[in-house]
Parts: C-alpha cells; sequence; structure tokens
C-alpha cells in the first residue's frame, strides 16, 4: 500500500512541454499534452475512482472501473489509458457510469475476503476505498461460488507477505517490478479465473529473484502484498520525511510512525533522488535502530582489559577531555586527531573537523572517504576543478551511451541502477568495465553492447586504450576541446595516449581484453550520442585509483561528454553522506569546501568565525595516523561513527596502531570492533534519532529528521559539542540548523544553503548561491570549475601487488545487496535471509584445479594474513580473480588485504590483492583469536550492564 | 612513520609525474604534492632520510626533496 501522505494521480505526469485545454466536469483544465484524463482529472481535485492504476507505472486499463463519457464518443473509455486532448468534455460521473462501477466492485469483492475489520490494510486500502466510493452495498452473486479465498499466504520474506486470497489481479506489482524496480521477478501465472501473481518460476518469494525492494508492496492496492511491521503493528498514525542511511543515493523516505515508534519507511514519491522508490536496505532494513545490541550509556575504562564502567554523559566526557589534554601537554599538539563518518551528518562532520581544528588545534581530521571515494576528490579537482560529480540521477534518462566502471549498482546503488536500467530498456547503449560479470552486464531486457573483462589493477590501461583509439581514429570533439580545455595539457595528453604502448593490441596482455573488444567500445562511446561515465570503487580503491578517475575525466572532456544532460562523470558514493564528509572539510588538508588549509584567506576567514588561530600544515591520514601511533607520535583518537578496525585493510597492523593509543575514544551506535579496544565509549544515535542533513552522490542536499528521541539522550552533534565544551572551547548550538547556517556563511558553494530552503524545496544541490539560489543539477556547463578543463597524464604503472607462484590468485573485495558495508547496521536485521556469512566467489576451473566444491572452507592466503571462508564456485569470476564481501567480521576479509595504497590520497587497494586457496577445515588462527578477544570484550560490556542494573 | 612506507608513497608519486616530459614540471609536481597531503612528521622523516643518502628514493622524487626547503604550499 502507497503511503496515505502521498498524492496518486492515477498514471504518471506527460514529459510534453505543450499543453492542452479541455473541460472535466464542467471545470476547464489545462495539463501538458499526452496526459491521461485520470490525471488530468486528478490535478483538479477530481479522483476518478480506480483499482489498477498507479503513477509509478504506465496505465494498464484492466480494472474497468476508472470509466468516463466524453461528448461525442461512444463507450465508456478508460480514463488511464485515454490521453487528453484539447476541446475534449469529459464527465466522470453519471448514474450509468456509476451502475458500471458498482457492478465491477461486486465482481471484486465476490471473490474477497470480507474480513475487513481484522485486516491489516484496514484503513488503508483501495479496494475497501473504492467499494465506499462506488457505494457497494450487497453483491447479488453470493460469496458461495468459486473463489480464492483459501490460498495459501506466502510468508517467506521476512519483510512482508503474500496473500493469494486478497489479490484482485491487478497487475500492479508485476508492472512496478518491470517498470520502477527492472527485475521482471513477478508475472501472473495461469489464464482466466486461475490468474495469480507469482515470483520467479512459481517458487516463493524470498527463492526467486525477487530483490525485496518494496515496489510491488507500495504498489498494491490490497493487502495482497503487505508489510509484516503493518500487520504487527497496524496503521501509522503520522509521518515524517527524512532521508535513508544507507548508500549514496541518499533516498527519501516517510517514516509511518505511532508515536516515536517507526512502523514502516516508505520511499516519497517527491523524493528527487528516488522518486519513490527503494531497496531492500532502506525500505526494510531499519530495525537495528531499536535492536537489543544499541548501547545507551557512556562507558569509561583505565585499559582496554578493564571491565567498562557506565557512568553519566558528564563523567565521560570529561574523563575523555583530561585524557586527550594530558597527552596534548605530554607529547604535542599533533598528538591527537579525529576520525568522522560517511554515516554522519553534514553538520556532526563539520563539528568534528571543528572539534580537531579549532580545539584540539591541528588538521588531524581524516573521513572513511579515504578509504573510498579520496581519489575522486584529487582527481576530478585536477582536472575539472572540483571533487564532485558533475550530474544528478535523473540526468542518466538523456544518456544514449552509459559506460560502467568498477562499480556494481544493482547491488551497491540498487535504486539509481533501476534508474539506469530504465533507460537501457529504452534502448541506451550499456559498456561495462568490470573483473566479475556483475548484474547489470546482463539480466532481463538489459545486455551490455561490450564487457571489458578486465584483470583487477589494469583500469588505467584499459582508459588509456579507449583513448587510445578515441585520438588516433579521429574521434575527439574538437570543437569541444578548442573552446573548453587548456590546449598545452590537451596537446600533451593526446601524444601520451597516441603511443603505441597504450594501443588496445598493445595492453591486450596487461588488461586480458581483446583488442577489438576495446575498439568497439571506444567508437561507440565516443560516437554513440550522449555518453555518460559512472564508476564507483572498482576505480578508486587501487594504487593507481587518482589517475584512473584523471583518466575518465579525460575521456569525457576529449569526447565533448561533460557540462549538458545525457553525459558527465558520475563517482556512485558508497555511503549516504560520502560527498558531504568530504565537502565538510573532514580531509586533513582541507577546510569546508575544498580549500586547503594553507589558503590564508581561508584559514583566516574560519579562524575569525571560530576565534582561534588556525593551523597551516596538512594534518594525517587515517593511515598516517596508524604509523604515527605505532611510531609512537600519536597518542589519541576520536572516533565517530566509523568503524576502522573492520573496515580499513590489514586487520592486523590497524589493530596494533589502536592498541598503541593512550586513549581511543569510540561514538557509535554498537560495540563495534574498533570500540574493543576504546577507553571511552560515547553512545551515538541513529538517523532516526536526529536533526540534520545528507548529501547524495549527487550533491543533493536532503534534510535527515528526527523522529524518535535519542535512546542515548544526546543527539551525535550534541555529544561532539559536549566534548569540544569539556575540553574548554565555548561550543553552543542549539540546533543544527545553526550549523548549517554557519557552513552556509563560511563557503561559498554553500552560501545559499539553509534549513528553509530545504522546506521549501524538499532538497537542493550545491552549488547553491547567488548564482544558482536553487541548486547545480548539472555542473560545467559553460565553463569548469577551474576554468579550462585539464587533461592529466596517466602512466599505467603496474600495481606492486603481483600474483607469483605462491600467491597466484588476484582477490577482489565488494559489497552485495542486501548487506552494508561492515553491516554494523544489516546485520542487525531480518537481511541476514539473504546473506549471513561472507564467502569467497571462485571460477570452476581454479576450484577444481584445488579440489575446492561450492560450500567447502577454503584457507585464503596473503602476503598480509591469512582468512577462511566457504565457497561459492561461480562463472561470474573469470579464472585467476576471486572475490569476496566484507561484511561480517569474523570472516577477516580485510586480514589479507595489504597496505598498498593510491599514490595521490591512500586509498587503500582493497581490489587487489593475491592470494592462493586452499581446502581446510577450521578458522584460521586470526580468526580463533579474534572469537576469544570478542567473546571477551562482550564480556566485559555485559558486565558492565549487569553491574548497572544492581 | 616506516621509513620505507614513504619512500614506497614518494615513489608512487613520482610515478605519476614521471609522464610529464619536462623534468622541472614533473619535479615541481612531486614537491607540491607532498607539500600539500603529507603531514609535517612525514615530510620531517623523509628529508632526514634524504640528508642520510636517500637509499631508494627515485632521482626526480630526490630533486623534489631538495626543493622542499620551504613547506609553505606555493
Amino acid at each position: 500500500m502507497q503511503s496515505r501522505h502521498d498524492h496518486d494521480f492515477g498514471t504518471p505526469a506527460s514529459p510534453s512541454t505543450e499543453s492542452v485545454t479541455l473541460t472535466i466536469d464542467g471545470m476547464t483544465v489545462t495539463v501538458p499534452a499526452g496526459t491521461s484524463i485520470m490525471r488530468a482529472a486528478a490535478g483538479a481535485g477530481v479522483m476518478v475512482p480506480k483499482l489498477c492504476a498507479t503513477d509509478s507505472v504506465d496505465p494498464f486499463g484492466s480494472c474497468r472501473l476508472c470509466l468516463v463519457e466524453i461528448e461525442g464518443r461512444r463507450g465508456f473509455p478508460a480514463s488511464c489509458t485515454t490521453p487528453c486532448e484539447g476541446g475534449l468534455q469529459v464527465r466522470t460521473q453519471s448514474s450509468k457510469l456509476a451502475e458500471l462501477r458498482k457492478g465491477v466492485m461486486e465482481l471484486y469483492i465476490s471473490d474477497h475476503p470480507l474480513d475487513c475489520l481484522t485486516c491489516a490494510t484496514n484503513g488503508n486500502c483501495e479496494l475497501q476505498d473504492m467499494a465506499g466510493t462506488v457505494g457497494l452495498r450487497e453483491v447479488r452473486y453470493g460469496y458461495e461460488g468459486l473463489n480464492h479465498l483459501g490460498s495459501q499466504k506466502d510468508e517467506s520474506n521476512p519483510y512482508f507477505t503474500y496473500d493469494p486470497s486478497k489479490c484482485i489481479v491487478c497487475s500492479r506489482c508485476v508492472r512496478a517490478c518491470e517498470e520502477v524496480q527492472g527485475t521482471f521477478a513477478l508475472t501472473i501465472d495461469g489464464r482466466g479465473f486461475e490468474s495469480r501473481v507469482a515470483a520467479g518460476a512459481n517458487e516463493n518469494f524470498l527463492d526467486s529473484e525477487c530483490v525485496s525492494c518494496g515496489a510491488c508492496v507500495q504498489a498494491c492496492p490490497t493487502a495482497t502484498l503487505a508489510e509484516k511491521s503493518i500487520i504487527q503493528m497496524g496503521q501509522p498514525d503520522h509521518s515524517v520525511v527524512t532521508t535513508c542511511a544507507y548508500c549514496g543515493v541518499g533516498c527519501s523516505f516517510h517514516a509511518e510512525m505511532q508515536g516515536d515508534r517507526v512502523v514502516r519507511m516508505v520511499p516519497w514519491k517527491d523524493g528527487k533522488a528516488n522518486h519513490g522508490h527503494s531497496c531492500v536496505k532502506g525500505r526494510f532494513a531499519w530495525g537495528y535502530a531499536t535492536h537489543p545490541d544499541r548501547i545507551t550509556k557512556p562507558m569509561i575504562r583505565e585499559r582496554i582489559t578493564d571491565p567498562w564502567q557506565e557512568v553519566s554523559w558528564d563523567e565521560a566526557l570529561q574523563y575523555a577531555a583530561r585524557r586527550f589534554k594530558a597527552i596534548q601537554e605530554q607529547h604535542g599538539r599533533e598528538s591527537i586527531g579525529g576520525i568522522t563518518s560517511s554515516r554522519c551528518t553534514n553538520e556532526e562532520t563539520y563539528l568534528v573537523q571543528k572539534l580537531v581544528r579549532a580545539v584540539f588545534n591541528n588538521n588531524n581530521v581524516d573521513t572513511c572517504a579515504r578509504v573510498c571515494h579520496s581519489p575522486t576528490g584529487y582527481g576530478l579537482k585536477y582536472t575539472l576543478g572540483e571533487s564532485a560529480g558533475t550530474q544528478d540521477f535523473d540526468s542518466v534518462l538523456e544518456s544514449d551511451v552509459i559506460m560502467v566502471i568498477g562499480a556494481n549498482p544493482t547491488d551497491g546503488h540498487p535504486v539509481f541502477a533501476s534508474l539506469m536500467k530504465k533507460r537501457l530498456r529504452q534502448g541506451a547503449r550499456l559498456i561495462v568495465v568490470d573483473p566479475r560479470q556483475t548484474d547489470i552486464v546482463r539480466s532481463a531486457h538489459v545486455e551490455a553492447q561490450h564487457h571489458l573483462k578486465l584483470r583487477p589493477g589494469t583500469n588505467v590501461a584499459i582508459v588509456n586504450a579507449l583513448a587510445h583509439v578515441i585520438v588516433t581514429e579521429g574521434l575527439v570533439d574538437e570543437a569541444f576541446v578548442a573552446e573548453r580545455c587548456e590546449p598545452a595539457s590537451f596537446d600533451k595528453w593526446r601524444a601520451f595516449v597516441a603511443r603505441e604502448n597504450n594501443s588496445p593490441e598493445a595492453l591486450e596482455a596487461i588488461t586480458g581484453v581483446p583488442a577489438d573488444e576495446v575498439r568497439q567500445a571506444a567508437r561507440l562511446f565516443a560516437t554513440g550520442g550522449n555518453a555518460a561515465i559512472y564508476y564507483g570503487l572498482g576505480v578508486t580503491e587501487h594504487a593507481q585509483g587518482s589517475t584512473t578517475v584523471i583518466g575518465i575525466a579525460n575521456l569525457a572532456m576529449a569526447t565533448g561528454n561533460i557540462g549538458r544532460r545525457g553525459v558527465g562523470v558520475n563517482p556512485l558514493r558508497g555511503q549516504n553522506n560520502v560527498q558531504g564528509s568530504c565537502d565538510m572539510g573532514s580531509f586533513p588538508h582541507e577546510l569546508p569546501g575544498y580549500r586547503h588549509v594553507s589558503d590564508d584567506t581561508a584559514r583566516a576567514l574560519f579562524g575569525k568565525e571560530w576565534g582561534v588561530t588556525l593551523q597551516e600544515e596538512p594534518g594525517l591520514r587515517i593511515p598516517n595516523m596508524f604509523e604515527a601511533a605505532l611510531d609512537g607520535s600519536f597518542k589519541g583518537l576520536y572516533v565517530e561513527g566509523e568503524d576502522i578496525v573492520q573496515s580499513d585493510p590489514n586487520t592486523q597492523h590497524v589493530i596494533a596502531a589502536m592498541e598503541s593509543l593512550e586513549c581511543l575514544v569510540v561514538q557509535d551506535i554498537f560495540l563495534n570492533e574498533t570500540a574493543m579496544y576504546a577507553h571511552v565509549f560515547l553512545p551515538g544515535s541513529s538517523f532516526l534519532e536526529k536533526d540534520g542533513t545528507f548529501t547524495n552522490a549527487e550533491r543533493r542536499i536532503s534534510r535527515v529528521r528526527k523522529v524518535m528521541p535519542p535512546l542515548a539522550g544526546k543527539a551525535d552533534w550534541e555529544v561532539t559539542q559536549a566534548l569540544a565544551q569539556a575540553m574548554g572551547y565555548d561550543m553552543n548550538y542549539q540546533h543544527p540548523s545553526e550549523i548549517m547556517d554557519e557552513i552556509a556563511r563560511l563557503t561559498p558553494t554553500f552560501h545559499g544553503v539553509s534549513y528553509d530552503k530545504l522546506e521549501r524545496l524538499g532538497s537542493v544541490q550545491w552549488p547553491c548561491n547567488d548564482e544558482a539560489p536553487e541548486g547545480t543539477p548539472t555542473m560545467h556547463i559553460d565553463e569548469f570549475v577551474r576554468g579550462k578543463g585539464y587533461f592529466g597524464l596517466t602512466e599505467y604503472v603496474p600495481t606492486d601487488e603481483k600474483v607469483t607462484r605462491k600467491f597466484p590468485l588476484l582477490l577482489t573485495t565488494g559489497r552485495i545487496l542486501s548487506q552494508y558495508n561492515v553491516g554494523a547496521q544489516t546485520r542487525r536485521t531480518a537481511n541476514n535471509a539473504w546473506h549471513s556469512e561472507d564467502r569467497i566467489e571462485i571460477h570452476p576451473h581454479d576450484a577444481e584445479e584445488r579440489g575446492i566444491a561450492d560450500g567447502d572452507w577454503v584457507g585464503i592466503t596473503s602476503r598480509a594474513g591469512q582468512t577462511v571462508l566457504r565457497a561459492t564456485v561461480s562463472q561470474r569470476m573469470q579464472p585467476g580473480v576471486v572475490y569476496t564481501t566484507f561484511h561480517f567480521p569474523e570472516s577477516g576479509a580485510n586480514v589479507i588485504t595489504t597496505d598498498n595504497s593510491d599514490w595521490a590520497t591512500n586509498c587503500p587497494e582493497y581490489k587487489v590483492t593475491a592470494v592462493q586457496l586452499t581446502r581446510v577445515s577450521q578458522p584460521s588462527e586470526w580468526q580463533a583469536n579474534y572469537k576469544r578477544f570478542a567473546s571477551q570484550q562482550i564480556g566485559l560490556l555485559k558486565a558492565a550492564e549487569a553491574r548497572a542494573k544492581v | 612513520m616506516h621509513i620505507e612506507n614513504l619512500v614506497h608513497m614518494l615513489n608512487q608519486i613520482e610515478a605519476f609525474f614521471a609522464a610529464e616530459e619536462d623534468r622541472d614540471v614533473a619535479i615541481e609536481g612531486i614537491r607540491n604534492h607532498v607539500a600539500r597531503f603529507w603531514e609535517k612528521r612525514m615530510r620531517d622523516r623523509i628529508l632526514a632520510h634524504l640528508a642520510a643518502g636517500g637509499e631508494g628514493i627515485g632521482p626526480l622524487a630526490r630533486a623534489a626533496l631538495e626543493h622542499l626547503a620551504q613547506p609553505k604550499v606555493a
């Protein structure tokens, strides 16, 4: 069922710019040409009865309830499938129409349970509403005939039930799965009376290819597909619009509430990032917010082997402040720092960097974007002048060629992937550059024209080979380059990529991609119309991550595919606020708005506002912090919302660094892996418990709204503020809106942003200032932010992580649809039904060579360490390459990843680790030690909770 | 700060800027990168290593470090 707070116009809006005028029930109505009569009527406040129509899918015309009369025309056309024409005179009500509609409803209700009072959708059921609307008072046919009332429910999906007895076969669910989600998991099975909705090949929902996005549930006009939370709790009493806390798509949701209890999350139709669509995480996996593992009391301890002590907020903050100050007195100003997270709001991140810069008085602040998209920041600033993607998501609907490099959007950014697949079904062509056969390569009604299945670590070589073809075959957009780009840099780049050593033929042995395939892909990209590049961590998490980003920007500029809709360079950000956390100055070399700390003017501006003198030296990045901790010059760390022990590479190295700290303060909602090494635990708040903003991958700033009080009594921004106060700094905001006001005052690209504006517009894409008061969907339209576009030279340098006889396979890591990053949130939901463990994917050839069968326990050894996972033998892999996810701490995926990192940013090279696989029968030594340590730490936590209860 | 790691990182930076045929431009690129992104402890450590002979440092990176006398960014 839809949210009661979204208006349903019955059919989608027409994109036409021409308008037509007609009369509906005597009212003159003007609408875009192509608008259905149903939608035109709805816009005029006339709700034509309907059941099979909803504005998220194309009209179908099956229910025969929306019939209307049109002057001068015979019969009773369906208003959902009849487009408006100039001069039409439409009547939506007449005695004949009433009779027809009542007859239709009689037939529906004759095969429908009459259990409205105990039905889950009582109060929000379109069938019930329509029965009321048409004035149904009796069913002349009786209820004893052949019917579906005894049909069995399918309750296999953890989040919703399918009750065929309540199905009216309107096909809204099937069409939503096809048109909105693009999975085509549902169908109408059988004919005539036997017609029923079926998942997959008549499987249950859980076992089918259904991705549990919830689109079918939302589209259902009855209780046939209903959320289990609604079944358990009943209908919500109010709704608050907020922003999802998972991936970088940043979907808007109605948090539908009973008091301060979430009943369900329903995607907001007016959300500009998601247009009413969602994925399994945002739609359903929010139960972690009230999971019993939540810690709601501050805790302290002297050593990490000591039991935790629950203390008051004041005591915990004073303790942390005292220890931080003592460390600085003894070891110097630079001996402490902070790490913030892309899971934090803009306002929280801004406060963390302000705490570090103004109170710690150094620049030792970093964010988890370090380990994902820091090369994007570097590479796009280097070439285009701004560390951000160039488009809005809707731009993809105007693309003719879509190149996906090192991204798995159907798993990592599923709602955007649905939009992309929609465009691909309309005829856009697809190039995928990825070592694996991800789902986007071939799925229902989508097939890549070219899948460049390269070897991990050779992105730069492929990008250079594509550029070589474009340059040497005369495919450069010379006019664009001459007008928009630096000629000297272009000339150098042209000569560089034209060298024979950059040809697809010369690089074939390195990349493993047939030269002819590369040539065809390059020609398609350069000549196929609007060409857009979407990329992810498969680009950035390499030793040459920044180089590839530069190469991608070069490709876009050389072909003139930047500065308008349908084209551009689009980083798909991993977490919801990666863009925002970077914007907010959480890198150690940059103040908010990407101004270098050595910039005297910028430093003076912030220094004056904050009442301090700021340091001009860049601070430590996360991996540098680890190094400095191990050499004894870095002793104190404040970590908000980030789990570096699980997510950063070479776990043993990270743990050694954590163990060497004198004071580790962790602020989180759970006792995460990092918190097990902490001396102070400050309980955090989930996205449901605080106000703020997130900035998604398209630079869209959206509101996060508090729907329940913080379980621990303080929102995260309040905790950071209290820590600053405890250290003697006067930080005194009353509400996050005041923090945003300060950001807007100090940051040119945010000058026009305010909570009032976000309230008015729903969301806004930065830059938002006097030049663009309502934001900027497309960047670099007339000129690049840096003026002329800069072509960087991108020499391919092989990674140091090479295969050898000892380590003959390349491991690459990633994530899947149902789990999210370190899994702290999704592991505490029913999403485990789809993915309850990390597994190692291996090609059948490599598996057979090692005697490994599907499901076997496999030891994975790299130069950094060893772990053990179960095997999944899969044709998705190419021979020589294996893959795993990193969602479960006990997997130890990062025990085997190495310290190798991007040359420019130190972003870890998660995507290339040389390994060997062997069948084993027991966990690795690391896993055994981890189990012991984690058990001990959880014991210390439980003991503290038990003591506090006494 | 393990000097081996710093030398490795420095040589990675050199490998990027070495694509630039103009040696002076490449050296300036390396110098600026280190000045803008390396924390002072890292710079001090690598400069001390350079002063001690600079074992393992590539030729362009070596020249860039020699230009790094002024830590303030240009």
